[in-house]
Parts: C-alpha cells; sequence; structure tokens
C-alpha cells in the first residue's frame, strides 16, 4: 500500500504560561507511507517532544491552541471524542515509548502485570491469554520471559528499554512514536536497542516517528526527516537528500555540527542560541544565526515544495 | 621541562561496601591498576561506557577520593598521599569541569560570587585584584560583554553559558591540569561543539593539558591526541588518536568503532554486531580478561584463566589483551 498512511496537517500546539504564550509547535506537517519512519531531528526545546505529545493528545492542561489535521488511514483524528481516541487509538493502533521510559515503568508492579494492562484494558482478553502474548512479546525483544515476574528495579537499563518497546507492540500498533529512545543509553546497549528497532521495522511493516536531537543516530532509522527549528519543521525531506544535501541553512550548519568517526571534515558551530518561543522573531526564526540572511528574510518565509511533498521553509528558494 | 605532566601509576580505587548480614566487606573495584602519561600540553580522551571507573579515575586523580594503592605524580612530585594542608597547592593546580553544569553551579549565588569563590579560598583577598580576575576569567571562556554576565544567577544562563562559567572557574586560578568530564554530553549538537572548540583553543594558549573524559568516541578524533579506552576499571587500549581509530586492535575498542554511525542513510539497512550481555560486576568481576564473557574472540582456558598482559603492538600503542600477548 502506498500513499499517506499516516499525516499531519498544519499542526499548532501553544501552552498558555505565567509569562506568556509559548509557540511549541507552528503550523507542523508532515505525511509518511505505511511501514515508513520519519526522524524528527531539532535541537532541545525546538518542539519536537510537544509534537509527538500532540499527536497522542497527551498535552499539560495549559494548552491554549490545539488545531490543525491528523489524519490516520484517511481518518481525521481531530475529530474523534476522548472516549474514541483511548479506546480505538492511544495504546491500540499508536503506540508512544516516552523520553525518559526507563523511569515510566511503575516500580512496585511486576513487569508481566504493566505489560498485560493495555491488553486487558483495550483489547478485552483473558489475563491468562495476555501473559501468553506479553511472554512472546519479550521473547521478541530479546528478555527472556522469567522477567514477566520481576520487578523494574531488578531489570539492567537496556532491559527496560527492551520490556517498553515489547509493550508498545502488544497490541500490534500501526505506527509507533518514539521519544529519544536510547537516549539515556550507553552505546552497545543503544546499538542493540537500534538493531532491535530496524528488525521490527521491517517484520511488522511498522511506521515510526523517530524523535532525536542526535543527527547520526537518526541515519539508523529514517527514511523520510523533519528537521524542527523554534517550533517549525523548516525542511521535510527524503533521507538520502537529507544527509548527503540538506537543503535549508539550519540542516545544513547543523551538519556541519555532527562529528565524524571515519572521516575528517571541518566541525563548525552555530553561533547564538535559538530564540524564545514566548516571542520568537518575525519573519524567518534563524534568520538572525544564518549565514545566507538577506534582506526578505525580515518577512515569514514560504513553504517551498519539492517532489512527493517534500518542503522546506525558506526564502532562497524563492524562484524569481 | 619535558617530562610529562602527570603519571599515573599502577593505581587503585576500591570502595568498601558491606554486603549480607554478617556485613562481609567486599570492596568495588572502580578503578584497577591504572597507569597512563599526559604530557605537557596535551589534551588525552578516557573513552568508556557508564560504570567503568573513568569518572572515579578523573577524581581520584584530582584527590577528590583517596587512592587505594598506586601513585600519582604531578609536575614531578609524588601528590598521592599529601595531607589535606599541602593539597591546597594542588588544588591550585588543577581544575574540573563537571557533566551537568547546572548541577555544578550554586543556584543561589550570581556569576561574580561564583567566581570570587575559589579566588577567597586561596587567598587573592584584595576586591580590585579578585574583580579583574574575575573580568579576565569571563572574557577568557568568551562571556562578554562581561556586564550583561556579571550579575546573573546560573538559570539565568543557557546551558552552553553555563558550562562556559564552569569552564571558567575551572581556569580562574591558572591552573595545568584540567579534567573534563563528559563536559559536553548534555549539550546540544551545535553547542557541543562550541564548547569544544573554546576548550581546544584554551589549551593552546594557556598551555594546559586537559584530560577528557567522555563516552562518545566521534568527539575525541577531534578533541585529543591519545586515546585510553577503559572497559570494568581497566585501560584495556591506548594509542595515539588516529592510530587507535584507524587500527582499534582490543575486541571491546573494536565494538565500540563498529557501533557508532556516522550520518548516513545507508545506515538503516545494517544490522551491527554487537557484543552480547553486559559489562561485569565490579564487587566480582570475571577471572582472566574481564571481557571475555562478551567477546567475539574468547580462547578457552587462556582468556578465562589469567589476567592478559598489556602488549606494545606498534609505536606508543598498547593492548591488554591475550590476542596479542
Amino acid at each position: 500500500m502506498s500513499g499517506e498512511h499516516f499525516s499531519v496537517k498544519n499542526l499548532v500546539i501553544y501552552y498558555r504560561t505565567m509569562k506568556g504564550e509559548v509557540k511549541a509547535v507552528d503550523n507542523a506537517s508532515f505525511s509518511l507511507s505505511k511501514g515508513e519512519t520519519l526522524a524528527i531531528i531539532g535541537e532541545s526545546g525546538c518542539g519536537k517532544s510537544s509534537l509527538a505529545k500532540g499527536i497522542m493528545r497527551l498535552l499539560p492542561r495549559n494548552v491554549s491552541v490545539y488545531k490543525g489535521i491528523i489524519l490516520f488511514n484517511g481518518l481525521n483524528l481531530m475529530n474523534l471524542d476522548e472516549k474514541e481516541f483511548t479506546n480505538e487509538v492511544r495504546w491500540n493502533k499508536i503506540t508512544y515509548v516516552p523520553q525518559a521510559a526507563l523511569n515510566s515503568l511503575n516500580p512496585v508492579i511486576k513487569v508481566g502485570e504493566q505489560m498485560i494492562e493495555p491488553l486487558i484494558l483495550r483489547q478485552k482478553i483473558s489475563k491468562s491469554e495476555a501473559f501468553d502474548r506479553a511472554a512472546k512479546a519479550l521473547k521478541a525483544v530479546g528478555v527472556s520471559e522469567v522477567f514477566l515476574h520481576r520487578y523494574p528495579f531488578e531489570l539492567s537499563g537496556g532491559m527496560k528499554q527492551r520490556v517498553i518497546i515489547a509493550m508498545s507492540l502488544l497490541t500490534n500498533p500501526e505506527l509507533m512514536i518514539l521519544d529519544e529512545p536510547t537516549s539515556s543509553l550507553d552505546v552497545l546497549t543503544q546499538a542493540n536497542i537500534m538493531n532491535l528497532l530496524k528488525r521490527i521495522k521491517k517484520e511488522k511493516n511498522l511506521g515510526m516517528i523517530f524523535i532525536t536531537h542526535d543527527v547520526s543516530l537518526s541515519s539508523e532509522l529514517a527514511d523520510k526527516v523533519a528537521v524542527m527549528y523554534a517550533g517549525q519543521i523548516v525542511e521535510f525531506v527524503d533521507a538520502e537528500t537529507f544527509y548527503s544535501d540538506p537543503k535549508h541553512p539550519y540542516s545544513k550548519k547543523l551538519m556541519e555540527s555532527v562529528p565524524t568517526l571515519r572521516r575528517d571534515k571541518e566541525l563548525s558551530f552555530i553561533p547564538g542560541s535559538p530564540p524564545s518561543l514566548l516571542d520568537p522573531p518575525k519573519g524567518c526564526r534563524f534568520a538572525e544565526r544564518c549565514p545566507f540572511a538577506f534582506e526578505k528574510c525580515v518577512k515569514d518565509p514560504p513553504v517551498i515544495y519539492m517532489d512527493k511533498g517534500f518542503y522546506v521553509r525558506c526564502w532562497l528558494y524563492v524562484k524569481e | 621541562m619535558n617530562s610529562p605532566l602527570l603519571v599515573v601509576e599502577n593505581l587503585r580505587k576500591y570502595f568498601e561496601i558491606r554486603r549480607g548480614f554478617l556485613g562481609k566487606k567486599l570492596y568495588l573495584k572502580a578503578v584497577d591498576d591504572v597507569s597512563f602519561s599526559l604530557n605537557r600540553r596535551e589534551a588525552i580522551s578516557i573513552v568508556g561506557e557508564s560504570g567503568c571507573g573513568k569518572t572515579t579515575l578523573g577524581k581520584t586523580i584530582l584527590r577528590l577520593y583517596e587512592p587505594t594503592d598506586g601513585r600519582i605524580i604531578f609536575d614531578g612530585k609524588d601528590i598521592t598521599n599529601l595531607e589535606w594542608k599541602e593539597l591546597k597547592w594542588y588544588r591550585r593546580e588543577t581544575g574540573l569541569v563537571q557533566q551537568d553544569p547546572f548541577g555544578a553551579l550554586p543556584p543561589f549565588m550570581t556569576v561574580k560570587r561564583i567566581l570570587e569563590e575559589p579566588l577567597i579560598v586561596h587567598g587573592i583577598k584584595k576586591g580590585r585584584e579578585r574583580e579583574e580576575k574575575v573580568y579576565e576569567a569571563l572574557e577568557k571562556v568568551k562571556l562578554t560583554p562581561v556586564e550583561d554576565f556579571i550579575n546573573k544567577y546560573p538559570h539565568m544562563l543557557s546551558g552552553g553559558q553555563q558550562q562556559r562559567l564552569v569552564i571558567a572557574r575551572a581556569m580562574i586560578l591558572e591552573p595545568k591540569l584540567i579534567v573534563a568530564d563528559e563536559p559536553v554530553s548534555m549539550l546540544d549538537a551545535s553547542v557541543r561543539i562550541e564548547i569544544l572548540k573554546l576548550l581546544k583553543e584554551l589549551q593552546n594558549k594557556y598551555d594546559l593539558s586537559i584530560m577528557y573524559i567522555t563516552h562518545d568516541l566521534s568527539t575525541t578524533r577531534y578533541f585529543s591526541e591519545k586515546i585510553h579506552i577503559m572497559y570494568a576499571a581497566h585501560i584495556v587500549e591506548s594509542a595515539e588518536t588516529r592510530e587507535l581509530l584507524h587500527n582499534p586492535m582490543h575486541p571491546y575498542t573494536r565494538a565500540l568503532l563498529n557501533v557508532i554511525p556516522d550520518p548516513d542513510p545507508a545506515n538503516r539497512s545494517i544490522i551491527r554486531d554487537v557484543p552480547a550481555g553486559e559489562p561485569p560486576n565490579l564487587v566480582d568481576p570475571p577471572k582472566g580478561c574481564r571481557f571475555h564473557p562478551r567477546c567475539p574472540n574468547f580462547i578457552k582456558g587462556v582468556c578465562d584463566v589469567k589476567e592478559p598482559p598489556v602488549t606494545e603492538v606498534a609505536k606508543e600503542h598498547h593492548v591488554k589483551c591475550w590476542l596479542y600477548g
């Protein structure tokens, strides 16, 4: 099946705070075909986690604006009421591995009991059947089923992460959202988890949204890449183009700051720091740090579409 | 002055722990028989995963921990057993840059006060002189214009600025040695390079020696002249940076190098070889080579029996492995 399986159109998420309105996500759009992986890359505070939470409807209470279209198999999820969303989508069709997932296991409940919870609540199957499925799911991620009867503190970090991935696969989802799934793990453990995700992706033809700040690591999974800067997706492009010839100046500069192990390259950094999302600059939000900025950049840059719905948000690509 | 600035010989740091209800004494061997030297104006990297003892090594060298055994020679003087009073001199000669800049800065002190603290402790009492030094330190790390920063509190600074302040504090007494323990691992990609470039610049400008402790091999290439790889409290391989990256010998080093991706869309179709298992418990590490339970080149009856010797496989390239012993 080709064509759009999951897409987000003009998603806006603002938060109300004591200091004013935080524009966490502004007009984010992207689309995925079935079984594809999108990497969302950006620095801390760029809104990438808000985007994930927005899709899962797990936003905090101080949201002031939450609008846009989220299409999943042709259905606009924004039109579902809370009950429908909970029953049909969350932890059923779309699962979510939050950041610091290692700490999201309940320390006083045995691993197995936690794992079967979504099955019993969402899919209404018996406890023994749920346990069987949990055991199988654990085996599939390379964890012995004896751990079903252990508490989370008896597991290492890598094992906990596997348990959480197994848990999010239990309901046979079609899309899995992973927010920095390996950021607190060691190098070798991280590689193990990436191997696991690659295998799952292939075997189950599972769509993934992989959120990370690590450009090198994103290339382990990404078919498509969305680069976020100050609440906006500034570039949405296929992986081949992104890693060899990124278009947006921010993407280019970000690439130049990525150290490589196997070949020499001159590293450089982006002077300055990202703007506050309380009061982002008018026009292009990257302009004040951009080496290519010119007079037009004081106005909001247009979205320039390329092939297959890919785009870049930059004045440089406007043809006169 | 061609002698090394720092020589570490057979250094050990054991932490005592009690286990079991009889209260039997056990030791967690965080650093076990580690030797290396650091030349003047040189930067070296100590690379290893969490729990391998790299932070303990750094802190023991700074005498923030009492060494259990071995010798630390700094600038020709044996500082292993210096008493607290004599250590004050050593504290001036060394500086520490920690991993989490916000955690390392007292939240209730202003930038000025934070930088004055080491000056007061070390008896630079004149207000004028102190102020000059504070200005100088902030200029060194490019927190300029100084007036914009000097009265701020740490939470008012960005992560990169906080780390600059930590570096300024470490530098303010003009030390010869800086131990930088994961100085950039909490920072964003671009800020990482900014801070590493700053450290490199300071190293060259002020003839510093730097011990860079990290889990991230990909940055070592741009930062240090030598790399020491640590696994389970031992240094298992040491070489010049280029040599080590191009010609890794120890199976653990090879495994590490193999799993670190460079940005390349081809990565997504590769399943990487990762050694099974996890690093051992340092209370009761495996007999023989500590990597043997995970090693793809494991030789039965050799690796699991005797500790491997350190062999020089090429010039200045040392490996602790039976494959070369």
